[in-house]
């Protein structure tokens, strides 16, 4: 009790409210160095983690900065200092609470630099760049606590890593620095304590009540989902009456693309004329906004969304999330779920709808999972040395430093304990000299060593290019979208630049739920009409697909060995019957290939479980290796579960496509070419300061003087193939879209053991694969003849051939 | 008018006339100009990686003057050009031409022996260079005139400088690369350094020197025509209803 000072106890009896047991467990381990609290969205989670500092400061608080939070949103930085402003004036504490943001003014930035707040609500980029400041120390001087919010989410980012290794900073200029981190329920509470705990010191864990289980089922409809697809446009009459039913439903899609085309086909069958709003990333910030104000005022009954919606901003009255699309991550689905419902104590209540039928067998396996509290989620590997260049450069443009003591300061932060010095030196070579095997850079160093020893900028100007250049967030080059003639009206939103490539004037697509028409590009902006035109002539633009998890899938293949399913609809389980009755379904330790002809073609299907990305990766390399026996492969088609290949030749023995070795080769010289390592070459190097961040005023003017990533990827692969950057590119790329680790896993899992069945026709599992979009064409000198075609017909088409 | 060549059976070139000059583009971007023995390069940009770094910018791979020289090599042993002519901008700046490191001048000389060099000048290197060859403001043979920025109304011009670049949409992806642009009067180079960026075509910046019947050939082997798109308006110029 001791721990509890009287104003605290008095406001909280004031209002009628018990303190939360992990409310006061908080209190009584304010001394610990590292704590964790997990407790359930509206558990009083943020207020928990800034009571110990209330207490400590005290209502007459000394000045200087004590306490600092770190939130992964901005919009919440802004949302906390408003609800915490309220208890801090009722227990008549006088406490300066500001927040500091890429929004923050300059004025108010300068001033909070020479003079901070008691308590500083910030961002990782924002205290990554206050780091970088000569007078970070004195910024910092007094402070005692910080407190992480949503680290679930950021552990699952580079901006975690960063994050970690400011904080390992902090804790070299404030000594006894004591963290806190506040997390949704997580699968293991353990890792995310050690990443957020400085090495060697301990985390300490604290569990909250967790609260009911939730309350989620899956929707039953009428018409039973398609073979394929993923937009769940048949629900869409079940769903509108469960809208007309509660209060604010929260409607969840997958993709940023799947939810324009939903709210588009919702909003034709809205008879009702419900106020229904959509909210997603690539949506123009006032529009965002205007969405989120109509939902604190609880103006809409009903919002579309992706996972822009994910973290924890306070929407009030939600009493109804519907997850459209199987989760593909249960954890995913909880914390969606956790959207609802934000009173303690009272169920969340969920609904999920299958987009197509196997989605069926997923959102089963999910709702099993989620009941028995399994959640999932991939180990977290090492922090990313790009990050590590990153911080390289940032702490020289706050001094000089020792190399010996930054190394022991970095191995303080949890993702990096693991680094070993030769590899920490590389990063240091790499931030010096560019570490390119020609010494080119003598004269040029970026960091040189001093007399005493110590590294520092050479030219103490390039301090403000690296501090442009601080953050992780590597954006897709996007252009703004605007309706022609209104340009001093808001935008719609942003689509991706090689998006915007593709149009020609006169295509219709779905931006913020309206159908507009391409008009032309003014000044690196698109313009836009209103389009009357009932189908959008293209329908995508931005494609973030998840993968189903490891767990989720092995749940799947555990579904499979029953031998019925009585928790599946009908339809669904005479269709896995049916598939027992003429081939197999697929078992955990073994793989099934089926091979079949279907309209000429010989197919072959192989049910690897390994998630999108990684199907998506086998079907090129399988392809590649097919090609190489002469067997002709036409094309094929992944699928979270599956990759189907057709081709001029059957397959008759797929063992030796798919022996280990000869995959691991395969994948070595196809990585080289690939444009998924382009893709990924320059977010890192953008990351790691060899590319410097496009600031949209740059842009504008001589295009011609900037040139594009692959050239320098290009130019490393040829001349300088050991070069660190391609190996960090290549690390990274192993866990993202190419997700070779879990070809690799499935390898294991399976040794060899392949069922291959030939058959006279396509089976019912394989069938949908045939209605799933994406098919990649196998292309070998395809680009040349692919120009040469487009070059005939536009000459043809402009009378000039 | 244009025909799809191959060039002594080695390279592919795309071969087209200008004020009567027979002239062919080669996949790399550089000119070749058969009756006069004339290979044709610009916007080289040697040293650009030197020269950002001179400047406390980014420390990029060092390799992109070899790369440049690689390609020159190759096309100057391909053609037999007794006459190379680099139109404008071959080195980042004067201090990089100064500060070539020792092997790669010495390429460049080697490049440069028994054959006639023409550096004319550009808007990154004014001036004389420390290495041999004629210095020009700009270089008039026959029907063509080099210089390295077009100008207005000119005729028979070759010029270099914009870095243009054609795009084109192959089913729903995007393909970006660099471009001669021409019409009947004049043409203008792609960017032949490694490094070097491009400005799309169908950039305001064109509109005063190319008309409707303006042409692209994309850099590929072989290169490729294509009809010059419109260009966009002017950044500034204001459309209110």
């Amino acid at each position: 009790m001791s721990n509890v000072p009287p104003f605290i106890d008095t406001w909280f009896a004031a209002r009628g409210w018990a303190m939360h047991p992990h409310q006061h467990e908080m209190l009584e381990r304010a001394g610990a160095p590292a704590l964790l609290l997990i407790a359930p969205t509206g558990g009083g989670k943020t207020l928990a983690g800034f009571l110990p500092s209330l207490a400590d400061l005290g209502p007459d608080p000394a000045p200087g900065l004590h306490t600092l939070y770190i939130s992964p949103l901005k919009a919440l930085t802004a949302d906390i200092r408003r609800n915490l402003r309220a208890p801090v004036d009722e227990m008549g504490l006088s406490i300066r609470i500001e927040d500091r943001t890429g929004d923050t003014s300059h004025t108010q930035r300068r001033r909070q630099r020479a003079d901070p707040p008691h308590i500083l609500l910030t961002t990782p980029e924002s205290l990554a760049l206050m780091l970088s400041y000569e007078d970070a120390p004195r910024i910092f001087a007094g402070l005692k606590r910080v407190i992480v919010d949503e680290v679930h989410a950021l552990a699952e980012s580079k901006r975690g890593d960063q994050l970690m290794l400011g904080l390992a900073r902090l804790a070299a200029l404030c000594p006894g620095l004591s963290r806190v981190g506040l997390s949704a329920t997580v699968e293991d509470p353990p890792a995310i304590g050690r990443f957020l705990a400085p090495a060697p010191k301990a985390c300490e864990i604290l569990q909250a009540d967790p609260g009911p289980d939730p309350d989620i089922a899956m929707l039953e409809t009428d018409a039973p989902p398609p073979w394929s697809g993923g937009g769940g446009r048949y629900a869409i009459p079940a769903i509108l009456d469960e809208v007309r039913r509660h209060r604010t439903t929260l409607i969840f899609h997958n993709t940023r693309a799947q939810a324009e085309i939903f709210f588009h086909d919702l909003w034709l069958a809205n008879d009702a004329g419900l106020p229904i709003g959509i909210h997603h990333g690539s949506l123009a910030r006032e529009a965002r906004e205007k969405v989120e104000a109509a939902m604190a005022e609880g103006a809409l009954r009903a919002v579309v969304c992706t996972g822009s919606l994910d973290l924890g901003i306070d929407w009030g009255d939600v009493d109804l999330v519907i997850q459209v699309g199987a989760p593909k991550n249960v954890k995913r689905l909880v914390q969606r779920i956790g959207r609802a419902n934000h009173r303690y104590n009272a169920p969340s209540k969920a609904l999920l709808v299958p987009a197509n039928r196997f989605e069926v067998v997923e959102c089963v396996a999910a709702l099993q999972a989620a009941r028995a509290h399994d959640l999932d989620g991939d180990p977290r590997g090492p922090g990313p040395r790009d990050v590590l260049c990153q911080h390289i450069l940032a702490t020289a443009a706050a001094g000089p430093f020792d190399a010996d003591a930054l190394y022991d300061e970095v191995t303080t932060a949890g993702p990096y304990t693991t680094l070993t010095r030769p590899a920490f030196d590389a990063c240091l070579d790499f931030a010096a000299t560019g570490g390119y095997a020609l010494r080119a850079y003598d004269r040029w160093q970026r960091l040189k060593r001093g007399p005493d020893g110590r590294w520092a900028l050479r030219d103490p100007r390039a301090a403000k290019q690296i501090r442009m250049n601080l953050g992780t967030i590597v954006d897709t080059e996007t252009l703004k979208v605007r309706m022609q003639r209104h340009r001093g009206g808001a935008p719609l939103g942003e689509v991706e630049e090689g998006f915007a490539a593709t149009l020609t004037p006169g295509d219709t697509f779905l931006i913020g739920g309206q159908i507009v028409r391409y008009e032309g590009l003014r000044e690196m902006t698109v313009e836009v009409t209103r389009s009357a035109s009932a189908t959008p002539k293209i329908a995508t633009f931005m494609g973030t697909k998840f993968a189903t998890s490891t767990q989720l899938s092995d749940r799947i293949l555990t579904m499979f060995r029953q031998p019925d399913w009585p928790e599946l609809p009908r339809h669904t389980a005479e269709w896995l019957a049916l598939q027992r009755k003429v081939s197999r379904l697929p078992r955990r330790e073994r793989l099934l290939i089926e091979s079949f002809p279907h309209e000429g073609r010989a197919h072959t299907c192989v049910y690897g479980f390994a998630g999108r990305n990684a199907q998506q990766t086998l079907g090129l390399l399988l392809t590649q290796r097919m090609e190489a026996a002469g067997l002709a492969p036409l094309g094929f088609v992944a699928t979270d579960y599956a990759t189907l290949i057709w081709g001029l030749d059957p397959v008759t023995d797929p063992a030796p496509l798919l022996d280990g070795d000869n995959l691991r080769e395969a994948f070595e010289t196809w990585l080289a070419g690939n444009a998924v390592m382009k893709r990924t070459f320059r977010a890192s190097a953008i990351v790691a300061g060899l590319i410097e961040r496009n600031t949209p005023g740059r842009r504008k003017t001589g295009r011609q003087a900037t040139f594009s990533s692959d050239i320098l990827y290009d130019t490393l692969a040829k001349y300088d193939p050991g070069h660190l950057m391609l190996e960090i590119t290549r690390e990274e790329a192993m866990k993202g879209l190419v997700d070779f680790g879990r070809i690799e896993a499935m390898l294991a899992r399976t040794k060899g053991r392949i069922d291959h069945v030939p058959l006279s026709r396509v089976t019912p599992l394989a069938a949908p694969l045939f209605l799933e979009p994406g098919r990649v064409p196998v292309t070998g000198t395809a680009e040349q003849r692919l120009i040469d075609e487009a070059a005939e017909r536009l000459m043809a088409e402009a009378g000039l051939a | 008018m244009g025909r799809v060549f191959v060039w002594k059976q080695i390279m592919n070139g795309y071969a087209f006339m200008l004020t009567g000059a027979q002239l062919a583009a080669l996949p790399s971007g550089a000119l070749y100009w058969g009756d006069a023995g004339l290979l044709a390069v610009s916007d080289l940009h040697l040293g650009k990686a030197e020269r950002i770094a001179r400047r406390g910018g980014a420390l990029l791979p060092p390799y992109e003057t070899r790369e440049t020289l690689a390609r020159l090599e190759a096309d100057i042993t391909v053609t037999g050009a007794r006459t190379v002519l680099c139109l404008g901008d071959s080195f980042d700046d004067l201090d990089a031409a100064a500060g070539l490191p020792e092997d790669e001048a010495q390429w460049l000389m080697r490049l440069m022996a028994g054959r006639r060099w023409l550096w004319i000048e550009g808007n990154h290197d004014p001036g004389p260079i420390a290495f041999g060859g004629s210095h020009l403001a700009e270089y008039a043979a026959g029907p063509l005139i080099f210089r390295h920025i077009a100008r207005p109304g000119a005729v028979g011009e070759v010029s270099g400088h914009y870095h243009p670049k054609a795009r084109i949409s192959l089913g729903g992806r995007a393909l970006s690369r660099p471009c001669f642009l021409h019409d009947a009067a004049r043409l203008i180079l792609p960017a032949y350094g490694a490094y070097t960026g491009g400005l799309c075509w169908d950039d305001p910046a064109f509109a005063p020197l190319f008309g409707t019947e303006a042409r692209a050939i994309m850099l590929g082997n072989p290169p490729r025509p294509l009809p010059k798109p419109p260009c966009r308006a002017a950044a500034h110029e204001v459309t209110h209803a």
